[in-house]
């Protein structure tokens, strides 16, 4: 139970996907605008991450790994090389999934995430989230505490940022920087504190 | 929209650049410019990717049902990244090694499932390859820029070349350490996004919030 207390504040805090592995970026600048989209899509990422990454961890334990399809009687096939297409299916499966979903049921959120609703397939912080498991040998029970870890982790990146953005559009920024540019140097700034929490071991 | 293949071809370089204006493909951008040789490597794997993807997307666009296009889109990107791995470690192991994990995350790079949504599934084969040499082209040059800023001024070399002296070595410049951790890549695209904006003025965002404006309706 402390291993797994510890896991789950270090994937928030100490190793957060989006400021300290820049993982997720595009839709993180992108999607940032207002409070309540973040919160949308932070929501979005954290259901997606926590049931991709505990999937992704049996498909890999139990298909892909050396020797893993022991069970069906070869164990000497190796089938690693497919990791990424096999991943990186699950991950547009289930957004395609959640995009049908929310279509459906909540069309104010659909409507509100637009193009990036697809995008969340192309958000490296899921993909990025799956392989970090397989790469740290996580077990079932380690991946979904990451899972959920890194997904608030982001959530919690972003929500700051589109904070740290509805204050800033009051301020006089100049005319070139304004927008984009001066989001860059925000998140810049933001991820240098967040290495503050670089050295913390639990 | 203006399809000339000229117009497609170089408007991504600088009117229409994927990173400093439709924010995509952001995340490699950050991680893998420490040095020069990286961001070539990685923009030359990218360009292919997002080439062959363009193509083959545009190919059997007309085949793919709209609710699981995502899926066969990621399938052919996803194969086409594998490839690309497969060949860098056969012929360039040292390299593979160092982007191993950036390689991967190509398939998650916005840039090429971004054009093969918004350009490819409508375009044919042709324009959409020449739409991602553009794109990948467009992202070679944020990614070579920025991987020149950060090794010349971060360990004083160019392509591992010596170009200032480093202080460690017994030379004259003192290395800003600084610019080999990631967050200097933010303030480095940041000012670079300045510089292009205040060069193309039509990519100025409109300010959201106009104090002035809107205090003056109010006077009125």
């Amino acid at each position: 139970m402390e291993d797994a207390i510890s896991l789950f504040v270090r994937a928030i805090f100490v190793e957060n996907l989006a400021l300290a592995f820049f993982l997720g970026m595009c839709t993180f600048l992108a999607v940032s605008k207002s409070i309540e989209t973040a919160i949308g899509l932070g929501v979005a990422v954290v259901v997606v991450m926590v049931v991709t990454v505990p999937v992704n961890n049996l498909l890999y334990q139990y298909f892909l790994n050396q020797g893993a399809l022991a069970w069906a009687g070869l164990p000497a096939v190796d089938m690693s090389f497919l990791g990424l297409i096999s991943y990186i299916g699950v991950i547009a499966a289930l957004v395609q999934v959640l995009e049908m979903v929310l279509d459906r049921y909540f069309p104010a959120l659909y409507n509100a995430l637009g193009i990036f609703l697809p995008l969340i397939t192309v958000n490296c912080a899921i993909l990025g989230a799956s392989l970090f498991m397989v790469e740290r040998s996580y077990d079932f029970g380690e991946s979904v505490v990451f899972g959920l870890g890194g997904g608030i982790g982001w959530a919690l990146a972003i929500i700051a940022l589109a904070g740290i953005r509805e204050k800033l559009k009051y301020s006089d920024v100049p005319e070139g920087l304004q927008g984009l540019g001066i989001t860059f140097i925000t998140v810049g700034l933001m991820s240098m504190g967040f290495m503050a929490f670089s050295g913390i071991q639990l | 929209m203006d399809s000339s293949p000229k117009k497609v071809l170089l408007d991504p370089l600088v009117d229409n650049n994927p990173v400093t204006l439709q924010v995509l493909g952001i995340c490699s951008a950050l991680a893998v410019t420490t040095n020069v040789l990286n961001s070539l490597i990685m923009s030359a794997a990218l360009t292919v990717v997002c080439i062959f993807s363009n193509g083959a997307v545009s190919a059997i666009r007309r085949h793919i049902p709209g609710s699981i296009r995502i899926i066969v889109q990621m399938t052919i990107i996803a194969s086409l990244v594998i490839v690309v791995d497969q060949l860098l470690k056969a012929f360039a192991f040292e390299a593979s090694r160092t982007l191993s994990v950036f390689i991967g995350l190509i398939i998650t790079n916005c840039i090429v499932l971004g054009r093969a949504e918004a350009f490819a599934s409508k375009n044919p084969v042709g324009l959409s390859m020449l739409d991602g040499l553009g794109n990948g082209l467009g992202y070679s040059l944020v990614l070579i820029i920025v991987g020149a800023v950060r090794e010349l001024f971060g360990s004083g070399s160019l392509l591992g070349y010596v170009v200032l002296n480093p202080e460690q070595d017994g030379g004259w410049y003192v290395t800003n350490g600084m610019l080999l951790l990631p967050p200097s890549a933010f303030f480095i695209i940041g000012l670079m996004i300045w510089g292009l904006r205040t060069w193309k003025r039509d990519q100025v965002e409109p300010e959201e919030f106009q104090i002035h404006q809107i205090h003056r309706q109010e006077v009125l």
